[in-house]
């Protein structure tokens, strides 16, 4: 089945490959203490692509607003941190945990109405809320307005400090990979493509879509919250627009890097977003001044000749790999 | 026979355009009924009144003696009443038996129901009914990968796995060649006779409805133009008129 193929079962040359990718995982800010905040960025990036997969892959809802639980976790978190003094870990963690809690309740709320809205209607929808976002920050003084928010300074050393959060982006990768991973094996995730397939037809078979959709986006919210929520941290200043509500940066990205690696697969995300993130460093480091110009032109060249993605493109291409496969004896179960 | 589907002076319009115009007719459960008309007669716009996916003008429509015409389509759909469509819809990126899988009947499906694995007893439903399509050696392939005609057996495998008390079919045999239309009737029988599912059936195909179907009702202009026995309806003058032109 291919929905097996994709998850991959952890065996042989695989568990190998998985160890070696934990092993360096686990040991790259030792490894390479110099670029462990781009590291950590990566990671962040991965769990922008995977959790922008789950409705703009899994489910056919192209939106370009989920930068929106991005912000909406970093502020939250900012917050919690600077009003409650329960001592720095702990209200990190309070704050996280509020800005996930708040992230999940606008994506049930929002998504009651956005996610009546269909194909192009939904993506132009979703657009403005980042946009909007942005600005109610930039003119609520509670947090900062346009002035922007300072987040409070990590207590101890300035070198565990990038090691803490390279960790904390880690682990909040693994863990999104992992439930994503469990959840497009359930019959949830049967019901994400199926809308993603044919709404129509799914409602006319009884699905309850409004509903899958809506913890889906939900889903999609938590993780993000959590990522801006420590984004807000490693970067440790919010812009509304530039940092929290960051529309044409983050929110962008997240689209493409799901679009390069392979839209509706579980690994594409995270290819597209490594690649992609590897890229934007390296056009920063050699092709400053064009940085902005290298990037928009690999965006043209993902968008013309890669439509699928590099996963999709390898499923097209090797479809009998993913189990597209027809039996010959006709009428002979093997299973 | 207890009347599984009454449908009392159903009216629509589009704009000025009378799509339907007081209709009434029944179905008996067990029972296998078609529906004929030229094109153009209204068949298809009482079908999508009678599954919710519009609201109709006036009249009433009764699903097991319960009201439906003011239920939402995935409300009728899960107190068993389905249809397939004119322009066969399945699931075209997923495998023929993912798109089995998730046709089971949502009635009662629970978002931690949902939450869980398949049931191997699901597939092996799933793996029954592509077997009794005729799409078993197939079931690993996308849906987007088989013929017009097989996509057609596939949709009807997922009503099927739906388990529905009754299905409304949109010309299940248009645009499938002759050898599978045959098998096809056979299916659409057996499913009548073996899993007790009504049938409501459009078609265009007059060889095929006069052997399916037990009773006829046709439309013309959106109004109800005759019913009775195929036989009946053979002899009836306005109904040859209606098809011939002369309405």
């Amino acid at each position: 089945m291919r929905r097996e193929a994709l998850t991959f079962a952890l065996r042989g040359p695989r568990l190998a490959a998985a160890l070696i990718l934990a092993a360096l995982s686990l040991a790259a800010p030792f490894l390479f203490p110099a670029i462990t905040v781009q590291l950590a960025l990566l990671w962040i990036m991965v769990v922008f692509a995977m959790t922008w997969d789950t409705t703009g892959g899994q489910m056919g809802y192209n939106s370009f607003g989920n930068v929106l639980f991005v912000g909406l976790g970093m502020y939250a978190c900012a917050v919690v941190q600077r009003d409650f003094g329960l001592g720095y870990f702990w209200t990190l963690a309070a704050g996280l945990a509020v800005g996930a809690l708040i992230a999940v309740t606008v994506g049930a709320v929002l998504g009651a109405g956005m996610l009546g809205l269909r194909g192009h209607y939904f993506a132009i929808g979703t657009l403005g809320l980042g946009i909007a976002a942005g600005e109610i920050a930039s003119s609520w003084e509670y947090v900062g307005a346009g002035g922007g928010l300072t987040v409070p300074i990590y207590p101890g050393d300035i070198a565990f400090r990038t090691g803490f959060f390279y960790y904390q982006c880690l682990m909040l990768a693994l863990a999104t990979f992992l439930a994503l991973r469990w959840l497009y094996g359930t019959r949830f995730g049967l019901a994400l493509n199926a809308i993603r397939d044919d709404e129509d037809k799914a409602e006319a078979m009884g699905l309850h879509t409004t509903r899958y959709k809506t913890v889906a986006w939900c889903t999609a919210a938590f993780f993000l919250s959590i990522a801006g929520g420590i984004l807000g941290n490693i970067i440790g200043f919010i812009d509304p627009r530039d940092t929290a509500f960051a529309s044409s940066s983050y929110g962008i990205w997240m689209v493409l890097m799901a679009i390069l690696g392979g839209k509706g697969t579980l690994w594409g995300p995270v290819v597209g977003a490594v690649i992609f993130h590897l890229t934007q460093e390296l056009f920063w480091t050699y092709l400053l001044g064009w940085q902005r110009v290298a990037l928009g032109l690999l965006i043209v060249l993902i968008v013309v000749f890669f439509p699928q993605g590099i996963f999709g493109w390898v499923r097209a291409r090797w479809p009998e790999r993913f189990g597209a496969t027809v039996e010959k004896p006709a009428g002979t179960k093997s299973a | 026979m207890s009347r599984i589907l009454e449908v009392e002076g159903v009216s629509k319009s589009f704009g000025g355009v009378v799509a339907n115009r007081d209709i009434s007719l029944n179905v008996a459960a067990g029972e296998i009924v078609g529906l004929i008309g030229p094109n153009g007669s209204g068949k298809t716009t009482l079908f999508n009144s009678i599954v919710g996916y519009h609201p109709i003008d006036s009249g009433s429509i009764r699903f097991e003696s319960r009201e439906i015409s003011r239920l939402r389509v995935p409300q009728i759909a899960r107190l068993g009443l389905l249809r397939t469509f004119q322009q066969t819809r399945v699931y075209k990126g997923m495998s023929c038996l993912e798109n089995m899988l998730i046709s089971t009947s949502h009635s009662g499906a629970t978002l931690r129901g949902m939450l869980a694995g398949v049931p191997r007893e699901i597939e092996e439903r799933a793996e029954e009914i592509l077997e009794f399509v005729g799409l078993y050696p197939k079931r690993r392939l996308a849906a987007s990968d088989l013929s017009f005609g097989q996509q057609k057996l596939l949709e009807f495998g997922m009503a099927l796995m739906n388990e529905p008390k009754m299905l409304l079919l949109d010309e299940p045999t248009a645009g499938i060649n002759p050898t599978l239309i045959n098998g096809l009737i056979d299916r659409l029988r057996r499913a009548n006779a073996q899993l007790g599912i009504t049938l409501l059936v459009i078609e265009h195909n007059m060889r095929v409805i006069m052997n399916l179907a037990q009773r006829l009702y046709c439309l013309a202009h959106g109004e109800l133009l005759a019913e009775g026995t195929p036989g009946e309806l053979q002899r009836d003058r306005r109904v040859l008129d209606a098809y011939l032109g002369a309405h």
